[in-house]
């Protein structure tokens, strides 16, 4: 019989016994509904590999990627170690500063190599400390498979403590501590053909570049649709870069938007959403990513939904 | 013996396909879009589907006291029988649009209308 391991205690699983089920006949209580896969009330995450497909049904495919599943679906078939969600298995590294380069005149990007094997997903984030214990999240920009150190874009913010320290401070050969990999918003390759519309503002489009890049390098076919706003020009970097990309690939098309401005070098005059509204008029079958500001993230997850696409393949990364 | 009504509805994969018209409806509806203002849509969806297996009549724990406590602070703002009236509108559409048959369609809504003193605190 299959044994579950929860919080450091063994519990042998019936013959087609759900795992709730088995938790509830040994009186271990977690949160639960409707016992039918409907109310997702019982989402856990498993520690020990893939969990039954089944118990994974109607979840969000980055969420199956990461081994959650739902306890009243999941009939283990060998022994499952699990963990309540909120519990992310993510562990803490000391990283090196390796490079400290300026992207634009708000934004600094920072390389950091790890000391410890650090696997992550393009696209997730990390919690980095300074050494007094002040912690603030950044998204990851870079690839783990070629190698790449870890990529953070920061922005100095009017009276952020830990940006202007990252900006005024820290220094190359300086070491920071890193807690991650945290977050559902990445790229799975479970459909080659969808069309992907990415959008963010600001640095927003740290976890949109390593998202981008991850859904190339893995061969996707679909139409892949960058869009980053800012207020101005200067606001906007890694053009240079976008645009050596969408040479390489003709699925890759970059639209740039400065909220102000005439046009110059190509770049579109608009609100991000109004640009995505009046390009993509319809969004039915695409999968989404929005990144940056809660408004504009928030203000796109709706318009996004209401142009077609489903809630299920929308995933939004607000931040500030 | 005869199937329940969410197994003859289509069950979980009918309420996979309606909750993405269902919640589109709602947020176009001009009557009663302003109550979902600033609220976390994934959530949202997430109780729009044990809505919709509700009024499929399918496995839930929907109690008068949660459609009571869940509306109250909607209730406040002055959601009244017209707003009920424009959900059970975009839940008929939104299973017209589905294909389902009429006589299911009025099933469900007849569970959905069920609640409606619990939802307006009456």
């Amino acid at each position: 019989m299959p044994v579950i391991t929860f919080q450091d205690v063994d519990y042998e699983c019936a013959p087609s016994e759900t795992v709730l089920d088995c938790f509830i006949r040994h009186g271990v209580s977690i949160p639960h509904s409707c016992q039918s896969g409907v109310c997702h009330s019982c989402l856990m995450l498993a520690l020990n590999g893939a969990p039954p497909a089944e118990a994974q049904k109607g979840l969000k495919t980055t969420l199956q990627a990461n081994h959650y599943f739902l306890a009243c679906l999941c009939r283990p078939q060998a022994d499952l170690a699990v963990t309540l969600p909120g519990r992310d298995v993510t562990h803490r590294v000391s990283a090196r500063v390796i490079d400290k380069t300026m992207l634009n005149d708000t934004t600094v990007r920072l390389r950091l190599q790890p000391e410890t094997a650090f696997p992550y997903r393009p696209g997730q984030f990390v919690n980095l400390y300074r050494y007094d214990g002040l912690a603030r999240s950044y998204s990851l920009a870079s690839l783990p498979q070629h190698g790449e150190p870890l990529e953070l874009h920061v922005r100095c913010l009017q009276g952020g403590q830990m940006s202007t320290w990252i900006h005024q401070e820290l220094k190359v050969d300086d070491h920071v501590s890193i807690e991650g990999p945290i977050g559902n918003c990445f790229y799975v390759p479970d459909q080659p053909q969808q069309p992907l519309l990415l959008a963010g503002t600001g640095c927003g489009i740290a976890p949109l570049w390593g998202i981008m890049r991850d859904a190339l390098d893995q061969g996707h076919e679909g139409p892949v649709y960058l869009f980053h706003g800012s207020f101005t020009k200067a606001g906007l970097y890694f053009v240079d870069e976008m645009r050596a990309t969408a040479e390489r690939y003709p699925n890759f098309r970059y639209t740039p938007c400065v909220d102000e401005g005439n046009g110059e070098d190509d770049f579109t005059v608009g609100r991000i959403d109004k640009v995505v509204a009046s390009m993509l008029p319809n969004l039915k079958g695409w999968r989404i990513f929005l990144c940056g500001v809660p408004e504009m993230v928030k203000g796109m997850q709706r318009s996004t939904f209401l142009a077609g696409a489903s809630m299920q393949d929308i995933y939004a990364d607000p931040f500030g | 013996m005869t199937q329940s009504l969410y197994e003859r509805i289509g069950g979980e994969a009918a309420v996979n396909a309606a909750v993405d018209i269902f919640y589109r409806k709602v947020l176009a509806d001009d009557r009663i879009s302003r109550f979902f203002e600033d609220v976390d849509m994934e959530r949202q969806a997430e109780k729009q589907k044990g809505f919709l297996t509700f009024a499929f009549g399918g496995p839930n724990n929907y109690t008068g006291k949660d459609m009571r406590e869940g509306h109250a602070h909607l209730v406040e703002r002055g959601l009244n029988d017209s707003h009920f009236d424009a959900v059970m509108e975009n839940l008929g559409a939104t299973l017209k649009e589905l294909n389902v048959p009429d006589e299911l369609i009025a099933e469900a809504a007849a569970i959905a209308e069920s609640t409606r003193n619990d939802v307006l605190g009456r």
